[in-house]
């Protein structure tokens, strides 16, 4: 049986902004995944541990979040505090035996660009490879 | 403060694999200034247990709630407003915390979610470090208001070992030899002649080594 993976992506508004214009349309034309739901939120420093625990509580079989770069957030330390989070997450998913790439931190420069979109790629080829997330009754 | 830290998840997990309803307490005293155990770590315990126990299969509702502190009666007592939503409680408390409740909530099952570490401070943003030992014995007038205790490997109490290089440690090169920084900051006022009192053998029964403590302050009991 084919798998269709969930992915949610937490996306700061800067990384993102151009990626949403015309309702993503351009974003879809370009090959970004359908599998990903794409989460924008105003500094990716606001993703707290607990929202990335929710999203596989809510059946996301990966997630990701894509910031600013490290030496380039508009935050000043958002996307680094992100990167933090993402870390904290991944030994913690260690820790329950499960696969802690199904969380990434990428770190792109703002607009629509293709490392946004090979981003999301990257992370669709990964969770297919991996599997439906062990969290699914 | 005390500072504390998470319990592995596979420790946490095994304590409440037979239960069906957990209530996850946090504390809002010491462990949330350590981030530890407040309300924001108890939440994504929350998260983590129920997606462990997903994993394996069971079914586990846990709820949330958090208490001003769990070293006092008063507060213990506002436990009630979860009563009959729980078959345990997971505190995210230090360990007097979770003594509290099993002292106080006799029907209670409580379960620790943290290693209780020292007492310490926030040396920067994230990391903290141990600064007294609780020995009951204070000596920090006599040191610069540096402890040996807590803060020499070897608690010795006349001075280094003479193991220490460059000012840090031989146990640990991370750590600085707290002798040598008491010789420099009395110095720094005049003061180092005092290192050359000898410190008698201690009494360390007032350290616990005596049993467990009891402070009593006739002026306030009623």
């Amino acid at each position: 049986m084919s798998f269709e993976p969930k992915i949610t992506l937490f996306s700061c508004h800067y990384a993102s902004q151009q990626s949403c214009a015309e309702k993503g349309k351009e974003l879809q034309q370009l090959g970004f995944p359908a599998s990903i739901n794409l989460v924008r939120v105003p500094c990716t420093g606001k993703v707290q541990v607990t929202t990335l625990l929710q999203a596989f509580e809510d059946g996301a079989d990966g997630v990701y979040v894509v910031g600013c770069p490290v030496d380039g957030c508009h935050n000043v330390k958002g996307s680094v505090r992100a990167a933090k989070r993402v870390t904290a997450v991944k030994k913690a998913l260690e820790e329950l035996d499960v696969e802690s790439g199904r969380i990434e931190m990428f770190h792109l420069p703002r607009g629509l660009h293709p490392e946004f979109v090979a981003a999301g790629i990257a992370m669709d080829k990964k969770i297919r490879a991996l599997g439906p997330s062990p969290f699914q009754s | 403060m005390i500072v504390a830290e998470r319990k592995p998840m596979a420790e946490i997990l095994g304590m409440v694999k037979d239960c069906s309803k957990v209530l996850v307490l946090a504390c809002r005293g010491c462990v949330t200034v350590c981030s530890a155990g407040g309300e924001r770590e108890a939440a994504a315990l929350a998260s983590l247990i129920r997606l462990g126990m997903k994993k394996e299969g069971k079914a586990i509702q846990v709820i949330e709630g958090s208490l001003v502190r769990q070293c006092d009666k008063e507060y213990i007592d506002a436990m009630d407003e979860w009563d009959g939503q729980y078959d345990a409680i997971v505190s995210t408390a230090c360990g007097v915390g979770v003594n509290f409740i099993a002292n106080l909530r006799k029907e209670t099952m409580v379960y620790p979610a943290l290693n209780t570490t020292f007492f310490g401070g926030s040396a920067e943003q994230g990391i903290w470090t141990e600064q007294c030992a609780g020995c009951g014995n204070c000596v920090l007038h006599l040191t610069g208001g540096l402890c040996p205790v807590a803060r020499c490997a070897k608690s010795l109490m006349n001075g280094p070992c003479g193991g220490s290089v460059g000012g840090k440690c031989e146990i640990n090169k991370d750590t600085e030899c707290i002798w040598q920084s008491i010789h420099d900051r009395l110095g720094s006022f005049g003061k180092q002649s005092q290192m050359e009192t000898i410190a008698p053998i201690r009494d360390w029964s007032t350290a616990g080594h005596g049993g467990p403590r009891k402070t009593v302050r006739d002026d306030l009991t009623l």
